[in-house]
């Protein structure tokens, strides 16, 4: 605790309307700051409905004028809300902006607490601490830095296509780095979109073949993130380009490897397993870029040493057994993550039989079916390929709003579904059934579409349904597959007889999602979806300045929301190099030599590579241009040497004694 | 003109500090010509009432080493204090708590429960030590154990802090020569509150070892490491050494010789709690991104108290013998 007895402190408890007042007796906050902490230089203490409007702001800046404060405590919200805003009022009022702290009474208690008494208790505890925390804050000084003009766009299916689209047409550079061997995502998979039926390939393929060839995107398939270093304006990205054994400079994307080349592989992922592709292949005869790749794990040549029908066949000698994956090192300023979404395996709800009833598809399935470019040129058949079916039924919500797989909703499967049963309708004339639990059609002309495919005939029967099974009760149900739902409408059990069932299945998180956002330094959801800086204002940005996020990455979309937030995206990148440089917050770590053993535990942490090891003097330096003020280092320094500023160890073991302090006042 | 007067007490402690200062060999007989000893129960016979009958301050320097374990350490405290003019924190007990200081994990009746019941004990009557005791001769008693370690400065003010398990003689030495110069006028004390016979930084700085970069994969003990590479840092083989986080002085004697660390010189200069900063330096060497796998790794300090506190469990952040409400101190 800090006897010095000149600082002249002011404190400001926040009501945020009911938010904190409701759970937080804030006039008692207010008595406590000003008679039990007057010891500690607190000379001013009030409470107002709202700090951060600008009467509430003005406040402040007239106490700082009028009362001489040197010191400010804020208590209201969270620091990544409100500690800007009030900082800046500060700074207007002549005090340097990191002389004011924000104690979150919202967050960390009015919002975790319901014991208005215990949670008034704790907020007092908490501002003691902010207030002893402040008393050993030092003044410091903003830096700016450079943005660099590239920007790094992961992730090529709609979104990512737009959000490049979108930057490379304002004249600004992008490097586009798609997993796969072609970009396009999922939506280059699917026959018609929902509500309008335009032919997804008509409207995608343009986009694919514009960002492919576009002067501004340098297009980077079968390629993968692997590092990200650096901060906003200035990211160092490694990527890895895997061998796609071909040398693109030389293919000319004739297909007469793919032709030739005698291996036939069940195509996993385009054709989602309903269709074959050669082992060296495209996805699709629209793939941006042309370039195939071999498919090593099926290749005669990789398997067997033999073959090689593909090279022989080559007319311009492009194919390179011999090519390894290369690393390349871009700088960038700003990053787009639009890494997208995996499809909810079906077979987890084994009750449904997927898998293991061959005439249960599931809807990305389906969508390759209906494709008239699709292994089955558009014919809507069972398993066995040629029969058509005379019943179908399309079962909503598979994997999605249910609470043994994901709790969410997955935000097209609906009309994804209706989509379906006109196709079917369309197509084959046939009895459609569709059980659903709840119908979503908000959006622009989807209700509409609904309507249409009520009026076409469709049965829809609301309830989710038990089971689908082939084991027959009666004659009548031999051979069929039997979908066992309770209809809530009418409040029975019915049994149905169908031909074909479609699962209509959600999306989830990448598989990988949790790792992709610990390289690029974002979090994620309790669901795994990347989380948003604000879920409402602010949906395309992230924690981390400079990653933005697009698309299905932050959860269920469909596509118009996807190339919004694409679009959004790059409007935010390009308004960072519009503006030229950042502001960084200055804090930094720095060592202290004559305390440093050089025990080299430092030396590989920092993310910045800002540290190093001088092998003269045995001693570790830091180099403050580079250092982002992670704290990294000072946390894991076991000598104490580092200390960080705006951190620093007097503050921190300040704010804890503050915390400890007995805060109830004498009288009270 | 009397020698200035000189005293060595001890509490809650081994005797090992006592040998340190013997062993420091002749020059103990620069202690004598300068000194009168007025107080050292382990070389020489007084009582405490020679102390009381003593003027305050009468005694120059008085060395304590012992954590403060019971009533009677506690109370010798106040009276060393009053009776010094420079009262010294000496070793590793009276500095951090020490091997007593581990005490804290446990309550005190669980602490006396073990020690009077262990198998090697021979305790028939399953009888415990009792403060008061009626014999014929009438009352006795024995000091009571307080209900935790506390280091010297948590009870009294101190002048000056030397660690160590027990302080190096060399260190030792190097102290009564420059309390020696100070009473001849040939040199000035230290601030207040200064750790002497130690340097600033940590073990590494005078450990020979080779240090690289450091990625563990997993801990081992010492004698699961076969053998232990005498040119590389201990660290980086995967031994759990303390000496990154220990404050240099005994010129890495342990290290040196093929053993790890294990903190008896305490944190180095201004850090707060030796093992909170020891634990976040080993989970940052951890080479592994991999949830369960880090857990397998920490899973190979087998005993993280011992590992981390064992000098400095009594004088660490969250046993820190103040009360938690700062304005309730007493």
């Amino acid at each position: 605790m800090s006897n010095d007895k000149t600082n002249k402190i002011g404190v400001y408890v926040c009501h945020c309307g009911t938010n904190i007042s409701h759970t937080v007796d804030v006039a008692k906050v207010r008595d406590w700051a000003a008679e039990g902490l007057g010891s500690e230089g607190v000379v001013i203490a009030r409470d107002y409905k709202f700090m951060c409007s600008s009467p509430g702001q003005e406040l402040i800046e007239q106490d700082i004028k009028e009362l001489g404060l040197d010191r400010v405590v804020v208590a209201a919200c969270s620091p990544h809300l409100h500690e800007l805003t009030f900082r800046n009022a500060s700074k207007r009022a002549g005090l340097n902006p990191y002389l004011t702290e924000l104690a979150s009474i919202r967050e960390q208690v009015s919002w975790v607490h319901t014991d208005k008494e215990a949670a008034t208790e704790k907020a007092k505890a908490v501002v003691t601490g902010a207030v002893e925390r402040v008393i050993e804050n030092e003044p410091l000084e903003e830096l700016k830095v450079a943005i660099h003009p590239d920007t790094l766009v992961v992730g090529g299916g709609i979104a990512g296509i737009q959000a490049a689209l979108e930057i490379a047409n304002a004249g600004k550079k992008v490097w586009l780095v798609e997993r796969e061997a072609s970009i396009g995502g999922h939506m280059a998979q699917f026959d018609k979109t929902f509500p309008t039926l335009d032919c997804a390939a008509c409207i995608l393929t343009p986009r694919m073949f514009e960002a492919g060839n576009h002067p501004n995107i340098e297009l980077m398939t079968w390629s993968e993130v692997t590092n990200v270093a650096g901060y906003v304006g200035n990211f160092s990205v490694t990527i890895k380009k895997k061998p796609r054994y071909l040398k693109e400079e030389l293919c000319t994307g004739c297909r007469i490897c793919i032709e030739k080349c005698p291996t036939k592989v069940v195509d996993q992922g385009y054709e989602a397993g309903i269709g074959y592709r050669k082992a060296i292949y495209t996805s699709s005869a629209q793939a941006v870029p042309k370039y195939p790749v071999i498919d090593t794990e099926n290749c005669n040549f990789f398997q067997k040493g033999t073959c090689k029908v593909c090279e022989k066949s080559c007319p311009t000698e492009a194919i390179d057994y011999e090519q390894k994956e290369e690393f390349l090192t871009v700088d960038v300023g700003n990053i787009i993550l639009a890494t997208g979404y995996d499809l909810f395996d079906a077979r987890k709800v084994s009750n449904y039989g997927y898998g293991r009833l061959p005439n249960v598809f599931t809807s990305i399935e389906f969508e390759r079916m209906c494709n008239a470019a699709g292994p089955t040129s558009g014919d809507i058949v069972l398993r066995d390929g040629k029969t058509t079916p005379k019943t179908v039924g399309i079962i909503h919500c598979v994997g999605s709003r249910d609470r043994n797989y994901n709790n969410y909703c997955s935000n097209i499967c609906c009309m994804q579904s209706l989509k379906f049963a006109h196709l079917v309708k369309e197509r084959t004339g046939d009895t459609v059934y569709d059980f659903y639990i709840d119908m979503r059609t908000p959006m622009k002309a989807y209700d509409e579409f609904y309507q249409r495919v009520l009026e076409e005939g469709t049965l829809f029967v609301r309830g989710k349904v038990a089971q689908v099974t082939d084991a027959a009760r009666k004659a009548s149900e031999e051979g069929k597959l039997m979908v066992q739902v309770e209809d809530t409408l009418i409040g029975k059990q019915r049994r149905i007889p169908v031909d074909m069932v479609i699962l209509s299945i959600g999306m989830e998180p990448r598989h990988d999602a949790k790792e992709t956002g610990k390289l690029f330094g974002i979090g994620c959801s309790a669901n795994g979806w990347f989380t948003e800086k604000h879920a409402k204002l602010d949906p395309i940005s992230t924690m981390t300045e400079g990653i933005f996020i697009a698309g299905t990455a932050t959860g269920p979309k469909d596509i118009p929301t996807s190339v919004a937030q694409g679009s959004a995206a790059a409007a935010r990148v390009l308004n960072m190099i519009m503006r030229g440089e950042v502001t960084l917050e200055p804090i930094k770590a720095s060592v202290y030599q004559g305390q440093c053993s050089g025990c080299r535990i430092c030396n590989s942490l920092c993310p910045f590579n800002a540290i190093t090891f001088l092998e003269d003097r045995k001693v570790s330096e830091i180099n403050p241009a580079l250092c982002q003020g992670c704290g990294t280092c000072v946390a894991a320094c076991p000598a104490g040497a580092i200390s960080g500023t705006g951190f620093s160890n007097d503050q921190i073991l300040a704010q804890i004694d503050g915390l400890l302090m007995d805060v109830t006042l004498a009288d009270a | 003109m009397s020698k200035p007067k000189f005293a060595m007490y001890w509490s809650g402690s081994c005797g090992g500090c006592e040998i340190a200062v013997i062993n420091i060999h002749e020059k103990i007989l620069d202690v004598d010509a300068n000194f009168d000893i007025a107080f050292w129960p382990v070389a020489m016979d007084a009582k405490v009432k020679d102390v009381e009958a003593l003027e305050d301050e009468e005694i120059l320097l008085c060395l304590w080493n012992g954590s403060i374990r019971n009533e009677e350490n506690e109370h010798m405290a106040h009276l060393m204090r009053k009776k010094s003019k420079l009262l010294v924190s000496f070793g590793s007990c009276a500095t951090e708590g020490c091997i007593p200081g581990l005490g804290n994990l446990f309550p005190v009746a669980e602490l006396i429960d073990t020690a009077y019941t262990t198998l090697t004990t021979d305790n028939p009557d399953n009888i415990r030590p009792q403060t008061v005791t009626q014999v014929p001769e009438g009352e006795i008693t024995i000091p009571a154990m307080k209900d935790r370690v506390h280091t010297l400065a948590q009870v009294v003010d101190v002048d000056y802090f030397m660690p160590g398990c027990p302080p190096e003689s060399h260190q030792i030495a190097a102290v009564i020569d420059l309390v020696i110069e100070v009473l001849q006028g040939k040199a000035e004390l230290p601030p207040k509150g200064a750790v002497i016979g130690a340097g600033h930084s940590t073990v590494c700085e005078e450990c020979p070892r080779q240090r690289n970069l450091k990625a563990i994969k997993a801990f081992r003990r010492i004698q699961d490491v076969a053998p232990l590479d005498p040119e590389l840092c201990i660290l980086e083989q995967g031994v759990p050494c303390n000496g990154p986080a220990t404050r240099s002085g005994c010129k890495a004697r342990c290290p040196s010789v093929g053993a790890q660390c294990i903190g008896c010189y305490g944190p180095a200069e201004g850090v707060v709690d030796y093992g909170a900063r020891l634990i976040t330096a080993f989970a940052s060497v951890i080479d592994s991104k991999d949830p369960e796998e880090i857990e397998q790794i920490l899973d190979g300090i087998p005993d993280p108290a011992g590992q981390f506190y064992r000098f400095n469990l009594a004088d660490s952040l969250f046993q820190a013998g103040a009360p938690a409400f700062k304005k309730n101190e007493v």
